[in-house]
């Protein structure tokens, strides 16, 4: 499944990377969407490196065949990404309801802790 | 195969849910299947620590499938220490937080807390990295949901960070362990110190570099600098009790740190020698150093016991990195001492802040204060490391094991210095909080007290009644009685910890036991 410097490895490796950077220059944004925007990104990118762990396999299905001697492609690592993208997407929807919690409750929404209300005359 | 072994994960686990599902209305129901879930893991952890004492490394196969294939859980010596730590931790927290009326301020106290221990005995029992990572994130979810309990803006405001902070480090996690299988093509931990023994040096630049990723993560779990940022926020506006049960939190991280790079990539393998070690000693005393800085510029009660936290996670790691049976042994014997001794001063912090607000300044004289204050001296004096109390001893055995090391003046300089900067820094806020009180009557108090939520306010006037309650007391007594046991019974206490290093320098055991007859 080669075309040129367009094969799939190319292509995942550039996809886990696009998202782990873009993933990673979000969360240093200052306000908790973009971070959680970033957060998400960042998992993105980690499933699909999970996904590429076993090593790409095009057209091979995941199980031992006994009957003939055909190409299969590694089933764990499909199962851990599995696990993974269910644990990330919990995880997410907590972090959204806790952000959203801080967000109502402090009508801002920035990610660093301001000082403590009495401390502020004391700073400023 | 011995079921018995699954049974302090499988107990939580179905106990939460029940508590979620039947019983959730009724508080004091919830209380009772709590407590007696708490109380059926501190025995059936003690069954289990005199199994492992024996030297015997169990394997219990999750579905019979044998290691490699399927997910194993192992008990040695080291397993079973840190499981009945837990439960004996979670006995007590569970003690202090039903008598302080701490579960009634939000929902679902008790299945999280049940769900966090299954998630923290799951981390110490399982022999599968994969499956460290889910229960990695079966305790951070509940402890998410801990952080936040009975909310408040500022709470609510640490817990983003919180929970941004460890996916981030989940994520990390998952990169280290593709890392890992992408290179050795298995997750069972024995299965991986097989086979990184066997790959030929030349072919290890991506196995070294999941290593290092993997002691990142481990690191920001054990709060080391600089991956420590999260702790004194997060545990100083987290419930004081639940911050008492993450004390435990921080030593998984040193608990994965100690395994995996005694067992997978210890400390005579060729490609990735010392590399642990060569890292984490400087890093561990940069955070013995800060965490006692810390302690010294605290001005809020939770924020001086979470760098008491700090400074004991730096200390244990600093033995930790010596990578010697002796350091080890050492840093066992601390992690038993600096769990009980950091656990029974948020438990203090506590009762200072439920009477008189989260601020160390000088108060009206609050209730009991002379007890709290007896409390939180003796707390200060395990922290610090001073005779008569165990930390003395903890730190002496580090110190006596850094003996050969070759930065064993750093390492002595700093753990004493450390102390000694503890002590002053305990010893101010004792000073503010219990004695310059007794000079300020109510005539002159300039500001009356002021509990830092407004929900706290309405929460007081209902739990008046239990604030005085004998059972908070019970709690910190009971964990100062841990920490004389554990001075009086030293000798055998420090026995279980050398063999437990002496078994965790043998890994030849653990893999036998987990592979059985695969191995080659």
């Amino acid at each position: 499944m080669t075309m040129g410097f367009l094969n799939i490895e190319f292509l995942v490796a550039s996809a886990v990377g696009l998202l782990t950077a873009a993933g990673i220059y979000l969360i240093l944004r200052r306000r908790t969407f973009p971070v959680i925007l970033g957060l998400s990104l960042l998992t993105y990118g980690v499933n699909i490196f999970l996904f590429a762990t076993g090593r790409l396999m095009v057209d091979a299905p995941p199980v031992l065949n006994k009957y003939a001697e055909v190409p299969y492609t590694d089933p764990l690592p499909q199962a851990l990404v599995l696990t993974a993208i269910v644990i990330s997407f919990g995880m997410t929807a907590v972090v959204v309801m806790i952000a959203l919690a801080a967000y109502l409750s402090a009508r801002d929404d920035k990610i660093d802790m301001p000082h403590h209300p009495e401390d502020e005359g004391e700073d400023a | 195969m011995n079921h018995f072994l699954i049974a302090p994960v499988v107990l939580p686990a179905l106990v939460a849910p029940f508590i979620i599902m039947v019983v959730r209305y009724h508080l004091d129901l919830t209380r009772i299947f709590s407590l007696a879930s708490t109380v059926m893991l501190v025995a059936i952890s003690l069954v289990l620590a005199t199994q492992a004492a024996s030297g015997e490394v169990q394997v219990y196969e999750l579905g019979n499938w044998s290691a490699p294939f399927g997910i194993v859980l192992v008990l040695d010596r080291l397993s079973a220490m840190m499981v009945l730590l837990t439960s004996v931790l979670a006995l007590v927290v569970n003690l202090y937080v039903i008598g302080s009326g701490w579960d009634k301020r939000g929902a679902n106290f008790h299945a999280l807390f049940q769900f966090q221990l299954m998630g923290i005995i799951g981390a110490f029992l399982t022999g599968d990295a994969f499956n460290l990572f889910v229960f990695f994130e079966v305790l951070l979810i509940a402890s998410y949901g801990l952080m936040i309990h009975s909310g408040g803006t500022r709470r609510f405001q640490a817990g983003v960070q919180y929970v941004v902070y460890n996916l981030l480090g989940s994520t990390l996690f998952l990169f280290a362990l593709g890392t890992l299988y992408a290179v050795t093509g298995t997750l069972n931990m024995a299965d991986l110190a097989v086979r990184v023994a066997e790959i030929p040096p030349e072919d290890t630049a991506l196995l070294r570099v999941g290593a290092v990723m993997l002691l990142l993560v481990f690191a920001i779990k054990a709060a080391v600098i600089p991956l420590h940022f999260w702790l004194p926020a997060s545990y100083a506006n987290a419930p004081l009790p639940v911050a008492a049960l993450f004390a435990i939190m921080t030593k998984v991280g040193a608990y994965a740190i100690l395994r995996m790079y005694t067992l997978v990539f210890g400390p005579d393998l060729a490609i990735t020698e010392g590399l642990a070690g060569a890292w984490l000693m400087p890093a561990a005393l940069v955070t013995l150093m800060l965490g006692a800085i810390g302690i010294l510029g605290s001005y809020r009660i939770g924020r001086l016991v979470a760098f008491g936290a700090i400074t004991s996670m730096g200390t244990l790691l600093t033995a930790i990195a010596l990578f010697s049976p002796e350091g080890v042994a050492a840093a066992l014997y601390y992690t038993l001492h600096s769990t009980l001794a950091a656990a029974f001063l948020f438990l203090v912090a506590d009762l200072v802040s439920e009477r008189q607000g989260i601020e160390i300044t000088a108060q009206r004289l609050m209730p009991q204060s002379g007890l709290i204050a007896v409390l939180f001296f003796t707390g200060a004096i395990a922290l610090a490391g001073m005779p008569p109390l165990s930390g003395f001893l903890g730190k002496l055995l580090v110190l006596d094991a850094a003996r050969d090391h070759d930065l064993v003046w750093w390492t002595w300089g700093v753990i004493l210095v450390g102390s000694l900067v503890t002590i002053l820094g305990m010893a101010r806020a004792g000073s503010l909080l219990f004695w310059k009180s007794h000079s300020i009557t109510a005539e002159t108090d300039p500001t009356a007290p002021q509990p830092y939520e407004e929900e706290a306010n309405e929460q007081e006037e209902e739990t008046e009644d239990t604030s005085t309650a004998a059972l908070p007391f019970v709690a910190c007594f009971a964990l100062l009685s841990g920490l004389i046991l554990l001075t009086i019974f030293a000798g055998p206490a420090s026995h279980y910890a050398e063999a437990t290093a002496a078994q965790l320098f043998q890994p030849e055991i653990y893999i036998k036991a987990v592979l059985g007859k695969v191995t080659p």
